[in-house]
């Protein structure tokens, strides 16, 4: 791509072509001129776009029609809408390979990005008609042919009897392509297809997925190339602060580097637990002094952000000691086993990262809990009925559970711990942001992220307001 | 020909014999050439030798067939292992700059070893083998055999007798060489059943519905089963096995027959319907790593065993039940090589291998 004050000179043949398929691979990178600004607009909007999938995603069964009427709603308030019209395709077509240039830098953020456009993906294949399908699958060179009626009745009972998902309906009335098995391998490893001369008989319901991984690992493929020729590009001084200003978007800040080191004591841990704490750190924290013990993925999540926080190392240690001598583990045992990997989080051992305390993404979506763990996110990973107890016991009022926000988004639990030390600090003007967003928006049972919490007041009057949190509860 | 005249020690002075008469050497060499069709097929092939006092070299590579006789003859191995195609003749690897030198094909291989029945045969353990339990290789050749050819469409499969106690497969196929490890091991995933290991008992695992495979697979055992399991192998003769079997039978026959000791004595038919019980007992047990690697050496057909003396032969396929272990023929003979039995050994093991050979060479190579 040539980059130049110029205006857009129109694409040539091919590109034509390819911009009247409803849908790409993202196989040929773009071949013209446009302005700088096209190229800063078209990023940041399919930037909006891939974080909306990513939320959307969160909230919703990915595929479910909640999900995909969301992901419409969405996607119109962007610059993109979600069925694809040709002047669109030309922006969806360039905004993807500038993305590419700011995403393929680290694993992380090649991991955030192949994500999120595999999901985009998704929604925007299963939209297509069969015929667009099948179109698409050719156009591509995946040479997945449909069986025949006649083919089909004859298999019918081999087909039922080696796929979970399919049942007599589904061979009736979907359509089945015969695909090389090694192109289906994770079906053929498990042995949850009917495989036939080399090939398995796959419902069109799970074509998709094969079409995704194929999708996948090409991106995968052509992201590690690019990374390679980044330097070449990060040599264009116009285009370097952009692309990096694209990559950390998504992260936003992640309180590693400790502002406050020191300002926090021991003894005011217990008292800012119950003030500061968002719910999965309180949970996390009355877990461990009630068990004085945390299994791994709770040590991780609530060590780091104690650190986040502003705790010190030494500071960590005693903290994390005194509370398991009190439980089964000695001082020795302590300082064997566990000292460790708490100076591994500060990253005083092994590689020496400095780890930092997770956001509510990462809170939410990786290692969910299991039995006897404490770890992740109660609005997630909680049974209703054990969180609307919880919150009644931390006194929050019904309107407070009742919010998901996105003006004032909330996705870090640092961030709450800092918010919520300003407006006890005397921040007016905070406060009264806060109070003013707190307006119902959905009335919907409380899921995953962006959810804010009004801060607990100590008092009785909520009392009354608790007995309605049963209708909150409730599947809309 | 019994075990107890062959001598190890005798190797240094029969293998010679065996490399100069007997080693098919123009019928290999045009099976690993496959036709010429690619371009130093052969030369980059690697085999690796195991040579007197157990010496192990790597990394062997010839530019011919007749470098390949000159070599052998002249090292005479106790045992030949084949390898992968690499990107560069295998015995020039130390010029190559490292990370170029890359394993990029080769035949896809199963192996099936006695040792991983041991708790399901009471004949033999470790590496004996006798008639009783041969059976399970003949069951685990014909399930194989009809997988890989009708599931998988695979065509050239060529399957040879280790030489001691099992059996190997080689599937030959342009598309089989080319299969990544991913493939490979889900290839073997697939055909794999038998899960868990010292510590579980219930070691097969069946969904509802039971997919094609398995049934075709039932087929098999169900036409062996009740003369190996019940007559070869008596698993209801003694109270052990008696009791494995009580401990894999579904509740609902053990609750038709209140006492164990009756269970002997029901028909056992009802026991044969018992899919799970079968397929411990039969079906075949693959190591999935041998599967799984480009680069995994295996022992050569027509090579040698060390420590039985007869020769890994290929096995016809067309006349499985008739195969005999102990008749295979071995390196050391009561009397010294005839021209009459040279050509009969040479014989039988051009028909098996010939027959998959043509096949392979001729336009139905795909």
């Amino acid at each position: 791509m040539q980059f130049s004050e110029r205006r857009k000179r129109v694409g040539s043949r091919p590109q034509a072509e390819l911009y009247g398929q409803p849908l790409q691979f993202y196989g040929q990178p773009p071949l013209e001129n446009i302005s700088l600004t096209e190229f800063e607009t078209f990023a940041v909007d399919r930037l909006k776009l891939l974080k909306t999938v990513e939320n959307v995603g969160v909230s919703y069964l990915k595929g479910s029609p909640q999900y995909v009427k969301k992901l419409v709603a969405e996607s119109k308030n962007l610059n993109f809408p979600y069925r694809l019209e040709p002047d669109k395709r030309r922006k969806d077509h360039i905004s993807h390979f500038i993305l590419r240039l700011a995403y393929c830098q680290t694993e992380d953020l090649r991991r955030w990005f192949i994500q999120q456009e595999v999901d985009l993906f998704r929604y925007r294949f299963n939209d297509l008609s069969p015929k667009q399908k099948l179109e698409f699958l050719h156009r591509n060179n995946l040479q997945y042919d449909t069986i025949g009626i006649e083919e089909k009745k004859a298999l019918k009972d081999k087909l039922l009897n080696s796929s979970p998902g399919v049942s007599g309906i589904t061979v009736e009335d979907q359509d089945f392509y015969k695909v090389p098995f090694q192109d289906a391998l994770d079906l053929v490893r498990t042995r949850k297809v009917y495989l036939k001369a080399g090939y398995v008989y796959i419902p069109h319901q799970e074509i998709v997925t094969i079409v995704l991984n194929d999708f996948r690992t090409r991106l995968s493929k052509a992201l590690a190339l690019t990374a390679r020729s980044l330097p070449a590009v990060h040599s264009d001084e116009r285009l370097q602060p952009l692309l990096n200003h694209l990559s950390h978007a998504y992260v936003g800040q992640d309180y590693s580097i400790q502002k406050n080191v020191g300002k926090i004591s021991l003894e005011q841990i217990d008292s800012l637990s119950g003030k500061s704490y968002p719910l999965c750190m309180r949970h996390l924290h009355q877990a461990l002094r009630e068990n004085h013990h945390l299994r791994h993925g709770g040590r991780m999540q609530y060590g780091l952000f104690l650190k986040g926080i502003g705790l010190s190392l030494e500071q960590a240690l005693q903290f994390w000691r005194s509370e398991f001598i009190r439980g089964k583990v000695d001082a020795d045992k302590f300082d064997k086993a566990y000292a460790y990997s708490i100076r591994h989080m500060f990253g005083k051992e092994g590689k020496r990262t400095d780890y930092t305390p997770y956001n509510c993404m990462k809170v939410i979506l990786s290692n969910p809990p299991s039995q006897g763990d404490y770890h992740g996110c109660p609005f997630r990973h909680s049974d209703p009925e054990l969180l609307k107890q919880k919150l009644q016991f931390y006194k929050v009022s019904p309107s407070g559970i009742n919010q998901v926000d996105t003006t004032f988004s909330l996705n870090h639990p640092n961030q709450y711990f800092l918010e919520s030390q300003k407006v006890f600090g005397g921040g007016r003007d905070l406060k009264r942001e806060m109070d003013a967003t707190q307006k119902a928006k959905e009335n919907s049972v409380v899921k995953a992220s962006n959810v804010k919490q009004e801060l607990p007041t100590n008092g009785p009057e909520n009392v009354a307001e608790m007995e309605d949190l049963d209708s909150i509860f409730q599947e809309p | 020909m019994p075990l107890s005249d062959y001598d190890p020690a005798s190797l240094p002075d029969l293998l010679p014999l065996y490399y100069r008469r007997l080693f098919p050497f123009s019928q290999y060499y045009r099976w690993l050439n496959y036709g010429g069709v690619q371009k130093n097929y052969f030369q980059n092939r690697e085999f690796s030798f195991t040579l007197k006092d157990d010496i192990y070299v790597r990394y062997q590579s010839f530019s011919s067939q007749i470098e390949l006789e000159k070599e052998m003859q002249k090292m005479n191995p106790y045992k030949i292992d084949i390898g992968a195609i690499y990107s560069h003749r295998p015995n020039q690897h130390n010029t190559v700059k490292s990370g170029s030198f890359q394993a990029l094909e080769k035949e896809l291989v199963f192996d099936i070893d006695m040792t991983d029945y041991d708790d399901v045969r009471s004949c033999c353990s470790a590496a004996d083998i006798c008639s009783k339990c041969w059976t399970l290789m003949t069951i685990a050749i014909r399930i194989l055999d009809r997988a890989l050819r009708e599931d998988f469409g695979f065509k050239h499969l060529l399957w040879v007798y280790s030489g001691r106690r099992g059996v190997h497969c080689w599937v030959c196929d342009e598309a089989a060489r080319k299969l990544t490890v991913a493939a490979r091991s889900a290839v073997a995933e697939y055909l794999s059943l038998i899960k868990g290991g010292e510590e579980t008992m219930k070691k097969v695992v069946l969904m509802d519905p039971i997919h094609p495979f398995i049934r075709a697979s039932l087929a098999v055992v169900n036409k062996y089963f009740l003369r190996y399991a019940l007559q070869d192998q008596d698993i209801l003769g003694q109270k052990e096995s008696v009791e494995k079997v009580l401990a894999l039978t579904p509740e609902d026959i053990l609750f038709n027959n209140s006492h164990p000791l009756i269970f002997r004595t029901v028909s056992l038919s009802k026991l044969k319907h018992s899919f799970k019980i079968m397929l411990q007992y039969c079906y075949p047990r693959l190591d999935v790593n041998v599967s799984k690697g480009v680069n995994h050496l295996l022992k050569s057909p027509f090579s040698v065993h060390p420590k039985t003396g007869r020769i890994s032969v290929p096995i016809d396929i067309g006349n499985l039940d008739a195969f005999d272990p102990f008749a295979v023929p071995t390196i050391s003979l009561d009397r010294p090589m005839e021209a009459e039995d040279e050509e009969n050994a040479e014989e039988t093991k051009e028909n098996d291998k010939d027959a998959a050979d043509r096949r392979k060479i001729r336009g139905d190579e795909v």
